[in-house]
């Protein structure tokens, strides 16, 4: 059996002796007899760390890697620098806590606000927080921290990411906020629909850039379309793509979101990632969770705090902008590491390599009888459709070893390039779609 | 020195290949204009610069670090290597089921072992952290309600003696918050609950053993009073390293938990985070637990009831961290899950024992996991508070409990060693605080002073709230940003 616990028996008796019990179920004596687990749980015996060790790598071999992947759809595989293995491991950064002691977290509390810096940098935003758990969560809080009392509306574009819109609609099964979804035409969110349906009891408008299907919003008119009526205008987007794409920022967003995952974190089976906010100067107090600030010690030291806590929830309790009370601080940490890594030129690159292999990828998929559904510009994902059923093509795909994009429907399949996929296997995979 | 600080243009790391392919820019209109000022250095730089943060950091494997209700135990090593198997963390979420068959079965053992540790019938691994663990908890109340079309039910009953997260979470599922005082044994007033008690009310939230690190003897006749007028019960896992394998929320009759599998299962806390929160409930509440869930048939499945309350995140919640959990849970398995939970105790009633006849005790009576500390003597006959002894700590090298909370203990130093902490661990740091105590009444202004040691002193943190510097400013970027 494994145990961490470094006492023995006798140290224990020791111990128990001199606060006056004489065994460990004395220290339970206030445990009413009724509610007591009598018996043994029902779990395994405790192992080795060698047993252990089989038992769950046997557990990750039942999984398969997948050599060459075009999927994204939501998780996206970049190629993760050695850098940020090495820095999340560092143990001192791992295993400490909040940092609510200020004077021995400095450097937790630096890594965030330079992170801070690094996002409000990538978005052209104001303002960031510390992260919250996702792109969809850091989505609907974005969402919750526009309602107004007279607004409790939230127009959001039904061609972003279903878990997005799916986290958003329980978020409002919560607060109560009233959901529109603004409908999607020929890949695109339809504009016209939202001029003709936005009102003044409207809190937001929400749109994801490059959408879903990889295409790009005409986001600026969207964000016209909100101020028109009063209304904040909401961008999910792309941190890779913002090394070549316009910022939010210039788009006219007043809150701007989206997950982290593609800034050097494993695909991972879905998490941990990282949702990033930010906002204009104006909304800063509105944003939820940890944010950290600049300031000095007694002897006029420059050192980092965790700021503006009037808005959470330890303070405020149930008057606080939200009950967020972490941030996924180590994958801040693998994010800033990524980003001071790649550096701009690094991550324009990598933007730019994406665009265009998934530009290249289309161009052959089309030759090959997979034409574009949609006539839109895209950056790194795209639709395809086709006669030939998806699971046929991706079942022709996954015998060689080739994790193919993601089916939307029986005929269309949504691809992913990114500067992970080499000419070659993109050769490779429309010969086998060909051949299908 | 902040990174854009020693940031050099030109420095760069050599990371990707030339693209292959012919270059492809998106349209002017979408082009970015805005500079982006990323970082500028070599490798080596980079490699110092995270090294030199690291060094200004206390995380468990530094020291001592009983803060309260945090559970800081010993994270680990094999759970980190087995979290980055290339199996677990190199897969897609949207994977064929066929190829992810291990990571469901993690999923599926991980909700089975610990559906037993609590007594509960079926969890769900989506909720991120333990607040979104609440909400999503909470939502299942109000799924249930609405179910059977009770829609007066819009309350939510908090001891003032909770964690402020319970009433926050309870006001985004859109409930409001009756809070009820605690009696002076700092258990749940019965008398106060029954008045309580009315047919608005949508359920109870409690932690048992609650905040001041007491289990709450009357614990099934709360739950039944809840019961009696038609709410349901919610556990707060909190303080669950306390009981396990001696007491089950199932069985104290509540309906719906979350765990925190970075405090009780001991998967590292990353500063703030990453964490994970399941949410666990009886079979009444199943068919409303969030997203898809894995089911056992041939092989491993997923499917999503058509009730589920939807969505909290994307995909199935912080794997890597359910994994780290599992690989817990398989080490210590059946005698050593107990075996925690009563060194747990031990260590803190032995801390507490070595402590009493200095430092005045809320509660001087048995203690579960943790106990509460109140510096209210102290502070009035030497000025010295709950704050200076924490920053004199500091200076020793040991993590300060959590400080001014609960909130119903004025000035409350909470402590709570874990299991994983050895007698002379405690023996020291019960050393420890006995000089301080000595200190703040010989020599109380080395205490204000305190600390002196750490890479910085006493921040002004007014200072830093009143003007609020959120980002380093390069020389081009509008001051905007600066000031909120």
């Amino acid at each position: 059996m494994g145990s961490y616990v470094p006492g023995t028996r006798e140290e224990q008796q020791e111990m128990l002796k001199s606060i006056g019990l004489s065994s460990m179920e004395d220290l339970f004596q206030d445990i009413p007899e009724e509610v007591r687990f009598k018996g043994e749980l029902e779990l395994p015996e405790g192992k080795s760390e060698l047993e252990v060790r089989r038992a769950v790598g046997a557990m990750a071999a039942k999984n398969h890697v997948f050599p060459t992947i075009f999927r994204g759809a939501g998780a996206y595989r970049h190629y993760i620098p050695s850098m940020v293995k090495n820095v999340i491991s560092k143990e001192d950064l791992q295993t400490a806590y909040t940092p609510y002691q200020a004077e021995i977290s400095q450097g937790i509390l630096q890594s965030i606000f330079e992170y801070q810096t690094m996002i409000c940098e990538l978005t052209g935003m104001d303002a960031s927080n510390a992260s919250v758990y996702d792109g969809a969560s850091a989505a609907a809080e974005g969402v919750a921290m526009c309602q107004e009392r007279k607004r409790k509306k939230a127009w959001i574009s039904a061609a972003v990411h279903p878990g997005v819109l799916e986290t958003v609609k329980t978020y409002c099964f919560g607060n109560e906020m009233e959901l529109e979804v603004i409908p999607e035409k020929d890949g695109v969110t339809d504009l016209k629909y939202l001029k003709e349906h936005i009102d003044n009891e409207t809190a937001c408008v929400y749109i994801q850039h490059p959408n879903y299907y990889g295409n790009l919003e005409q986001a600026e008119a969207f964000g016209v379309a909100a101020h028109e009526a009063g209304t904040k205008f909401i961008m999910g987007v792309n941190p890779i793509s913002l090394g070549i794409l316009k910022t939010p920022k210039e788009y006219g967003a007043d809150v701007a979101v989206g997950d982290g995952q593609p800034l050097g974190l494993s695909l991972a089976f879905g998490g941990p990632y990282l949702g990033f906010m930010t906002c204009t100067a104006s909304m800063t107090r509105k944003l939820p969770g940890r944010i950290v600030g600049q300031t000095v010690d007694a002897n006029g030291k420059t050192g980092y705090v965790l700021t503006l806590q009037a808005r959470e929830q330890h303070i405020r309790r149930e008057k606080a902008s939200s009950n967020i009370c972490s941030n996924q601080a180590l994958c801040a940490l693998a994010v800033g590491t990524y980003l001071a890594s790649m550096g701009s030129d690094g991550l324009e690159n990598a933007a730019l390599q994406c665009t265009s292999k998934a530009h290249y990828l289309a161009e052959q998929l089309g030759k090959a009888g997979f034409p574009l559904e949609h006539d839109k510009e895209f950056f790194h994902e795209f639709v395809t459709r086709s006669d030939t059923p998806s699971q046929k093509v991706l079942d022709a795909l996954e015998k060689e070893d080739i994790l193919g994009g993601y089916p939307l429907d029986e005929h269309r399949i949504l691809w992913c390039c990114t500067e992970m996929n080499t000419k070659q296997e993109m050769d490779r995979l429309v010969q086998i779609v060909k051949e299908v | 020195m902040l990174i854009f600080e020693k940031s050099r243009p030109g420095r760069k790391c050599q990371l990707l290949p030339p693209c292959d392919v012919e270059l492809v820019r998106p349209g002017k209109e979408d082009q970015r204009e805005q500079a982006l000022h990323l970082p500028e250095l070599s490798e080596g730089e980079l490699s110092r610069h995270y090294t030199e943060l690291a060094k200004k950091c206390h995380g468990v494997n530094d020291g001592f670090y009983p803060l309260g209700s945090c559970t800081m135990k010993y994270n680990p090593r094999i759970n980190e290597e087995m979290a980055g198997l290339a199996g677990f963390a190199e897969i897609h979420p949207l994977q064929p089921v066929s190829t992810v068959q291990g990571c469901l079965e993690v999923l599926s053992l991980a909700e089975t072992y610990l559906c037993e540790i609590t007594g509960m019938d079926a969890m769900s691994f989506q909720p991120a952290a333990g607040a979104h663990g609440e909400f999503a908890g909470l939502l299942l109340i109000k799924a249930y309600h609405e179910s059977r079309n009770d829609k007066k039910r819009r309350k939510i009953i908090i001891p003032d003696s909770a964690h402020g997260t319970n009433p926050a979470s309870a006001v985004m599922a859109g409930f409001t918050v009756v809070s009820i005082p605690s009696g002076p044994d700092g258990c749940v007033d019965l008398e106060k609950l029954r008045e309580a008690a009315t047919d608005e009310v949508a359920g109870l939230m409690l932690t048992n053993p609650n905040t001041v690190g007491l289990f709450d003897k009357n614990i099934l006749e709360i739950t039944d009073i809840i019961h009696a007028c038609g709410g349901l019960c919610y556990y707060d896992g909190a303080n669950l390293n306390a009981v396990m394998g001696v007491a089950r929320p199932g069985d104290m009759g509540f309906d719906v938990v979350h765990l925190n599998l970075h405090k009780t299962f001991s998967t590292p806390h990353g500063g703030g985070g990453p964490g994970s929160g399941p949410v666990g409930c009886k079979k009444i509440l199943e068919k409303f637990l969030p997203s898809i869930r894995v089911a056992k048939k041939d092989g491993y499945e997923v499917e999503r009831a058509k009730e589920s309350i939807g969505e909290m995140k994307s995909f199935y919640g912080n794997f890597l961290v359910v994994v780290r959990a599992l690989t817990y849970i398989l080490t210590l398995g059946k005698e050593g899950i107990p075996q925690a939970s009563q060194n747990a105790v031990l260590n803190a009633n032995y801390m507490m024992h070595g402590l009493k006849d200095l430092y005045s005790m809320a509660y001087d009576t048995i203690c579960m996991h943790e106990f509460v500390m109140s510096l209210k003597d102290l502070k009035k006959t030497t000025g010295i508070s709950a704050m200076d002894i924490a920053k004199g700590l500091l200076d020793r090298g040991i993590h300060p409990p959590t400080m001014y909370f609960p909130l119903i203990v004025e000035e409350a130093l909470m402590a709570e060693p874990t299991e994983t902490e050895s007698k002379e661990t405690l023996d020291d740091a019960i050393q420890v605080f006995r000089e301080l105590y000595e200190l703040a009444k010989t020599d109380p202004e080395k205490l204000h002073e305190a600390p002196v040691t750490t890479p910085v002193t006493r921040l002004d943190e007014v200072g830093a709230a009143r003007h609020p510097v959120l980002r380093y400013l390069f020389e081009e970027t509008s001051p905007q940003g600066a000031d909120a």
